[in-house]
């Protein structure tokens, strides 16, 4: 049954998914099991998307599943029960504003969830100030500034001033990220670094935490 | 002797035909896919361009005489209009300038799902009908009472009154008619601008592009069911997807073929999104996206008319699909997709276009945005078939990057 489910997500058939973590529970699985079980799934589908057997829609149904699991499961879960990942690295994700694309954003924080990267994802069109209020509340090791237009590039150079400003700039890396984000567009925003896929988003994060 | 505006025109538009029909020009012909960019150019804030329309023409006007292309971008689209009109419809679907967004930042799309996973099928039954009753309800907050109409099949007796007429007595919905032609009065006012200004632009020698505009059907489908929508379709209701993308097909040829007859310009405009490579394998391109894809771009072609596919993002695992266009029909404008590749792969097949990267007309060195340029011109503009132009629209652009662009290719782009 454990093979079966993290199959079934992997595979993305997604009635036999939810049948299958029904039965385990049904069965007396602990329900830390169930959601561990569908982590190493999650796993499988961003190795998947890497390899470039997976896209997107994929990405988007997998996503779909595990949050339709967590609403079955979390209700079973006593509120002691630990979480994992105290020693992760700590992510800060949001579109600029001013910009409304979320895919790409969505992408780079699947990929870094699905590595072990804990993703505080702060949505779209993001003010500035929001950035800074989170960082302080937050305390991330990497901020990840996501843009598909080009107004996003001024809006990332405000954000990152004002990390800057707010005297938070040596807490934190910055790392850029979007459509037509490249070399000319970080050293214009002032930021640490730009990736051009999700992948490259979770080697940044595994290098600055020291983790590759 | 002097040359006049109608034989510039005749020049351009030669230069033009040229590239498209894969032959070599007199040199490389330029578009200027310019977006906002009027707006930068004269120093007006993007939100004016919906509010002041006087002031935005004036401002394209000024930047298409004075940077002088030999094609230049349609001032508006059907979501880029007058602002009065988004207001007096409670528009849902776009944030503009200063609705939404900050007043320097260009429209985009909200994404939702305005016809449910669960609704395909009352869709089907009867587009029409969940377009006025539903859709436009939902899209427009101005029309939200729509929705009280009685169903629209009610009026095929002909005995109105018991139905329609007295629905529309209803408060709410008298409100919403209202609302609807004081929308049409400021798009038919900004429509007339337009084509005020693109009359005044021929009889000074510049063709625009376009004169009317169409989707691939899932491009169609995304739109209405939202991308993620769309997604999980691919999953969950397969053969309702393919069933949707049927029943668009025929609006997505018969609109593009009308306005084109309207307009008396043949290229039509499609933009191509969800079909590009990351955002869908390639089986399920094969399986969704290019069958109706193909079949308006052959049905566009066929009605005598020239599309001109902006394919955004990047296409570069579809190119050889591509081959299965008609020769020397269609101009591929491409974004992040290899060019020089394309050139390769279906350069005997369209005129291609495009690449040049915004960020370079953004931040660039005058020798960056040059040795680009040069690039382009020498192994995509090769034997002709080739028009320079932008990845994507200007819209934050700087104007004398622009300018610096324009004036090498006028002068390295020369056939000899």
């Amino acid at each position: 049954m454990n093979y079966l489910l993290v199959d079934a997500i992997a595979d993305m058939r997604e009635q036999e998914a939810l049948a299958a973590v029904q039965e385990l529970l049904v069965s007396g699985t602990d329900p830390m099991t169930v959601l561990a079980l569908c982590r190493d799934a999650m796993t499988i589908v961003g190795e998947r998307f890497e390899s470039g057997e997976y896209f997107l829609p994929e990405l988007v149904l997998a996503g779909e599943m595990l949050s339709q699991i967590a609403d079955i499961v979390k209700p079973r879960i006593q509120s002691d029960a630990t979480t994992e990942g105290l020693q992760s690295p700590k992510v800060l994700l949001g579109t600029v504003q001013g910009d409304l694309h979320d895919i790409g954003k969505n992408i780079v924080g699947f990929m870094l969830d699905v590595n072990g990267i804990d993703v505080h994802d702060l949505g779209v069109d993001v003010p500035v100030e929001r950035f800074v209020e989170a960082i302080e509340k937050e305390k991330p090791d990497v901020v990840g500034l996501s843009g598909f237009l080009t107004v996003a590039f001024e809006a990332m150079k405000e954000t990152v001033e004002a990390i800057e400003k707010a005297g938070l700039r040596n807490q934190v890396k910055i790392m850029i990220g979007g459509g037509m984000v490249d070399e000319h567009i970080r050293a214009y925003t002032g930021a640490d670094a730009y990736g051009r896929d999700a992948m490259a988003a979770v080697s940044l994060v595994e290098k600055w935490s020291g983790k590759d | 002797m002097d040359i006049t505006p109608e034989q510039l025109y005749q020049e351009r538009m030669k230069r033009v035909e040229d590239a498209i029909q894969l032959r070599v020009p007199d040199r490389v012909p330029f578009f200027l896919f310019s977006g906002y960019l009027p707006c930068r150019y004269v120093g007006m804030p993007l939100q004016q361009a919906h509010y002041d329309s006087a002031k935005y023409f004036a401002a394209c006007k000024k930047l298409t005489v004075d940077l002088a292309p030999d094609l230049y971008f349609n001032a508006g689209s059907p979501v880029k209009t007058a602002g009065a009109a988004l207001d007096a419809l409670g528009m849902k679907q776009i944030r503009w300038p200063g609705h939404g967004i900050p007043a320097n930042s260009p429209f985009q799309f909200v994404e939702d799902e305005y016809l449910r996973a669960d609704e395909v099928d009352a869709f089907l039954e009867d587009p029409s009908d969940f377009t006025v009753r539903s859709y436009l309800p939902r899209v427009y907050g101005a029309l939200e009472s729509f929705s009280m109409l009685p169903p629209l099949n009610w009026m095929m007796m002909g005995y109105i009154t018991t139905g329609l007429a007295a629905a529309i007595t209803i408060p709410a919905v008298a409100e919403a008619l209202e609302a609807l032609a004081a929308a049409g009065r400021e798009a038919a006012a900004w429509a007339a601008g337009e084509a005020a200004l693109d009359q005044e632009l021929a009889a000074l020698g510049f063709p625009v592009l376009a004169g009317s505009g169409t989707f691939a059907p899932m491009d169609f489908v995304g739109i209405i069911r939202s991308s993620k929508g769309m997604m999980l379709d691919m999953y969950r209701q397969p053969d309702k997807l393919l069933a949707l993308i049927d029943k668009l097909l025929p609006t997505t040829i018969d609109t593009a073929l009308a306005l084109a007859e309207m307009s008396h310009n043949p290229r039509v405009f499609m933009a191509i999104n969800r079909g590009a490579d990351g955002l869908m394998s390639l089986q399920q391109f094969e399986k969704f996206y290019w069958p109706g894809f193909k079949q308006v771009v052959l049905a566009v072609v066929d009605a005598g008319l020239t599309p001109v596919i902006h394919f955004q993002g990047c296409f570069d695992t579809r190119l050889e699909y591509f081959t299965e266009f008609p020769r020397g029909k269609v101009i591929g404008l491409f974004d992040r997709t290899d060019i020089f590749r394309a050139k390769e792969i279906v350069g005997d097949t369209m005129c291609i276009a495009g690449n040049m990267p915004l960020t370079l007309l953004r931040a660039g060195t005058p020798e960056e945005i040059k040795d680009y340029a040069r690039r382009l011109i020498n192994i995509v503009g090769k034997d002709g078939g080739f028009i320079m132009s932008s990845n994507t629209v200007l819209d934050d652009a700087d104007p004398e990057r622009v300018r610096i662009w324009m004036d090498f290719t006028r002068e390295y782009g020369v056939y000899r």
